[in-house]
């Protein structure tokens, strides 16, 4: 790679709109206003699993004010991403504690809340499923109708009358004949809870429906407004043409804004309200209990290795309590089939991963795409393994890392394109001065003093998770002052996309970046299509579709130039918004002279005004064997390790994070100071699946921590004593100027490497989160008992 | 959460007080407001709601994160467990009032250039946070900014960075304060 000087590139560039952000004027869908609003209350299921017996709204209906009642006999549409099973209200049973039974839109927040409180439903309550072996028995079924619903063929394999709702397979190699070869089999099962996503800003959305047509007019926080408008098209039996979506700013999205949620439901109640804008801003506690959340996880994990520590055959179940409905969730088991061993090279591997129905809050795509969860299994697996084997934990992940040459588990080619783990885990580990894990004796000489130190290391990886034929576009124009205008369909809901992006525009077209402007607000009828705002996959499509765009800008006003400056494409140059001759740099044409076409001293003009396009499809990818799971499911991946140093309290069990060190292969950092800030924020949320977050049920469904109050996310006190990002640069030869995505990526593996410290530490090792303070306090007493 | 909600029962306390108006008088960003409002209306409704400021954020309603938190008499506040009436005569300060003379505040610039923000959403809350502390605290050293935004909830950028932002804007408008 040769060194290059950018101007833009790599350069620590200020949020484009952080002025915004810090004055107070950046506007969110919860602060939007329109004339004759109407504002909606839904009442929810106490029950998580019941029979709707009756509905009396007739209190309700009479209180002055009530515009429009709901019930889900008003509304027989079914939404769905994958599996179309979900209902805008719950009609005849209802399948979770918080689901939405009634809606109610009045003329202010008070009245509707008041006219929910009248509303009288008698359920017959039912028998539910509440945990992955209820689920897998099947003895009550959480879709009775599981046999006739829709879905993706082929991609998706919901099992008849159970409640599997997918079960998707990698077969490779030979599992039997690689148990055979192995000198040692280490099997072991970890869970974790479902967590909740906790944006600050909680979903919202207005819709505006026109009574005479089948238009509707949407503003919304969701990250995916071209997913929601494909949905609710769908799912109201209308054209595309006729919704409109417009976000906002958006306070956060961390994978639960993706996918459709509170959007059709504001528009059949517009609908039903003659078509006045209908807001409804969930409260935090439906944020909990009736916004979907991570699915809390079950891994299985049986693994063969030989003496000298190379690993012959995996075999994994992964079971996800996945919650009332599919959503996302059963794209996040789907990733797990090319995903689900970490970055290894395993030849022989079975790998089962289930989605399934229970009754609990449905679960939806989170930051990480269930690699997280995976890496849970996994990660805490490889230590576990190299414990039986008596080998470094180190030593036993570069044996088996993946290298170029090796195939992944769908059986994709890594290449020496494709990033490199092991210079992640090698970067980790001098960081923290990884010398292998203490003795017995050791931890013994220190017991006295209370506390406990201990170093654990974890490797990582993620390729986004998306259909093969992903595309994204971006238009840009230029005004006629030279400024640049950017429209995309990507939504910045704080992960820097626009800054990004501005940056990449300036570059190609070398020029200072207060002049590019990302349009905000994305509204699917002026922006072009993205597919979604998911899966670490902006920076590298959208990078690249910006960049052609940009090189088209280019080009059409060297078109316009060559003709004003009576020479050809081949001889201009451009830099610092001009154009002009190579040979000649005083012959040249400003920027801004070409921006509305070129015009003449004697009033002749030519081209005319400049607007350019960009698209990107991923290529070469394509749909995994419906068997095997074997395919090229990914765009680009990215690798990445932590390397941690704890401290543990033995009497009260809590972790205090000395240093945690995190490196990450993203082939070129376009912005360090952001994807820094993607490091940082990435590594303290996953801390919080490690360490305090987490779902409790009650025996019969009832969440039992939907607040702040008892499901806290960490504060600025549980932050690590020392945080490092190392950003390692192999570059991708696609990705824009080399560069891989590394959003989602922080938060992986961060509760593995807690885990493997916690044994270093203590000599213990841990197979649920989180590894809250109580649970480590119970583990160290019943060790010293 | 109330054991009778879902169940049909009126559990909403905030529902129609059925009091008459009353009249509620404070400074807001240097402003005098007078209003007649519901007696049970909360600070951040009276804010946002009646004077129409919507920098000020509801993050949880219930006083755990933050967003909501402004300066009422020098102290950062929970405005959405403070009762509008509670303002009575006070000096209130929103994100809305930070900038000195038309521009930005040395804060303000510090959040901006160490990248103390990502979705924005907790920042109008954060900036009240650091302000009241910078204001009774001018040289704070890490654990007392920690503690003064304990009660913040960001989900995006770790702290790290908001935590370098106020150091660094205390640092500044000390030398300021010197020069001047």
């Amino acid at each position: 790679m040769i060194d290059k000087e950018y101007r833009h590139i790599g350069k620590p560039s200020d949020r484009v709109e952080a002025l915004e952000k810090v004055t107070g004027q950046a506007t969110y869908t919860a602060d939007l206003e329109f004339p004759g609003m109407l504002y909606a209350k839904c009442l929810y299921s106490p029950y998580a699993r019941a029979e709707i017996v009756s509905i009396d709204v007739s209190q309700a209906k009479a209180l002055p004010g009530v515009k429009a009642i709901l019930v889900g006999d008003d509304i027989p549409y079914l939404v769905g991403l994958y599996m179309v099973d979900k209902r805008i209200l719950a009609r005849g049973t209802v399948r979770y504690q918080g689901e939405p039974v009634v809606a109610v839109a009045a003329v202010d927040e008070k009245t509707a809340e008041l006219a929910v409180s009248k509303i009288k439903i008698e359920y017959k309550q039912l028998p539910s499923i509440q945990t992955i072996d209820e689920a897998l028995e099947g003895k009550i079924l959480v879709h009775e109708d599981i046999n006739d619903l829709e879905y993706i063929k082929g991609v998706f394999f919901p099992q008849p009358d159970s409640n599997i709702a997918s079960w998707n397979k990698t077969i490779k190699g030979d599992i039997k004949k690689g148990f055979e070869e192995a000198d040692l089999i280490v099997e072991n099962e970890l869970t974790l809870p479902a967590v909740a996503h906790a944006p600050m800003e909680t979903h919202v959305a207005i819709a505006q429906a026109d009574i005479y047509t089948n238009k509707v007019k949407i503003w919304s926080s969701t990250q995916s407004p071209f997913g929601v408008r494909k949905l609710l098209a769908k799912a109201l039996n209308i054209s595309t043409a006729d919704i409109q979506i417009t976000v906002p700013y958006v306070g956060g999205g961390f994978g639960g804004k993706a996918g459709i949620h509170l959007e059709p439901l504001v528009a059949v109640l517009s609908r039903a309200c003659k078509g006045r804008p209908v807001k409804l801003v969930a409260t935090r506690e439906e944020e909990f209990n009736q916004l979907p959340s991570r699915a809390g996880m079950r891994g299985h994990v049986k693994t063969g290795v030989k003496k000298d520590g190379k690993i012959t055959a995996f075999e994994i179940y992964y079971d996800w309590d996945s919650g009332a409905y599919a959503d996302y969730g059963v794209n996040v088991g789907k990733s797990a089939t090319y995903s689900g061993a970490g970055p290894y090279e395993i030849p022989n591997i079975e790998l089962h991963s289930r989605t399934l129905y229970t009754n609990k809050v449905f679960s939806t795509a989170y930051r990480g795409f269930g690699h997280l969860e995976t890496h849970w299994v996994i990660e805490r697996q490889m230590d576990m393994v190299a414990q039986e084997l008596g080998v470094d934990p180190y030593e036993f992940r570069m044996k088996n890392i993946l290298r170029p040459g090796c195939l992944t588990i769908s059986g994709e080619e890594i290449t020496e394109n494709s990033g490199s783990p092991d210079e992640c885990l090698a970067a980790v580990a001098k960081e923290i001065g990884w010398t292998g894990y203490r003795s017995v004796a050791e931890r013994r000489s220190n017991i006295n003093t209370g506390k406990l130190r201990g170093k654990g290391l974890a490797c990582l990886q993620k390729a986004p998770a998306m259909p093969p034929h992903t595309s994204t576009s971006a238009i840009m124009q230029m005004d006629d002052d030279g400024n640049v205008r950017i429209m995309l369909g990507v939504v910045d809901i704080g992960q820097g996309a626009n800054t990004i992006m501005a940056q990449i525009a300036a570059e190609v077209l070398d020029m200072p970046i207060e002049k590019v402007k990302v349009m905000w607000d994305t509204d699917t009828s002026r922006h072009p299509y993205d597919w979604s705002t998911v899966a670490s996959k902006y920076t590298f499509m959208g990078g690249n579709a910006v960049k052609k765009c940009a090189q088209n800008l280019l080009l059409q006003m060297k078109e316009m130039a060559a003709q004003a400056l009576r020479s050809s494409i081949e001889d201009l140059a451009h830099g610092d918004e001009y154009i002009y001759l190579i040979h000649h740099k005083n012959k040249r044409i400003k920027y801004k002279d070409l921006a509305l076409g070129y015009a003449y001293e004697n009033g002749n003009g030519i081209g005319g005004p400049l607007i350019a396009k960009g698209t990107y499809m991923a290529d070469g990818l394509t749909f995994l064997d419906p068997v095997t799971g074997q395919g090229y499911p990914a765009l680009d991946w990215t690798f990445g390790a932590h390397g941690v140093e704890i401290e543990v309290d033995i009497e009260t069990g809590d972790i205090q994070i000395i240093k945690i060190a995190s490196a990450f292969d993203i082939g070129q950092a376009i912005n360090k100071k952001l994807v820094e800030g993607q490091i940082m924020g990435g590594v303290l949320q996953g801390i919080g699946s490690a360490i305090i977050e987490g779902y409790k049920f009650s025996p019969e469904g009832k969440l039992m921590n939907p607040s702040f109050t008892d499901n806290k996310i960490p504060t600025a006190k549980d932050i690590p004593m020392e945080m490092i990002p190392i950003i390692i640069e192999n570059p991708q030869p696609d990705g824009p100027f080399g560069a891989r995505g590394v959003g989602e990526h922080p938060m992986i593996s961060v509760p593995s490497v807690i885990g493997n410290a916690l044994y270093d530490a203590l000599g213990i090792n841990f197979y649920k989160l989180p590894l809250s303070p109580e649970n480590v306090a119970l583990a160290i007493a019943n060790l010293l008992e | 959460m109330c054991d009778k909600h879902n169940n049909g029962v009126n559990c909403f306390s905030h529902v129609d007080s059925g009091l008459p108006e009353v009249m509620l008088s404070c400074t807001v960003n240097g402003e005098n407001v007078c209003a007649h409002i519901d007696p049970t209306m909360t600070l951040l409704n009276f804010l946002r709601r009646d004077l129409k400021l919507f920098g000020t954020k509801e993050g949880c309603g219930e006083g755990e994160c933050g967003a909501c938190t402004i300066i009422m008499n020098s102290s950062a506040v929970n405005s959405c467990i403070i009762l509008a009436l509670e303002a009575m005569d006070a000096n209130i300060i929103t994100v809305e009032g930070l900038n000195k003379n038309g521009k930005i505040s040395i804060l303000q610039r510090e959040f901006i250039s160490n990248d103390a923000l990502q979705c924005g959403f907790c920042t109008p809350g954060m900036l009240m946070s650091a302000r009241a502390l910078l204001d009774r605290n001018p040289e704070p050293d890490e654990s007392e900014i920690i503690e003064a935004i304990a009660g913040n909830f960001c989900r995006c950028t770790g702290y790290v960075p908001i935590i370098k932002a106020i150091t660094s804007a205390s640092k500044i408008e000390r030398e300021g304060m010197k020069n001047d």
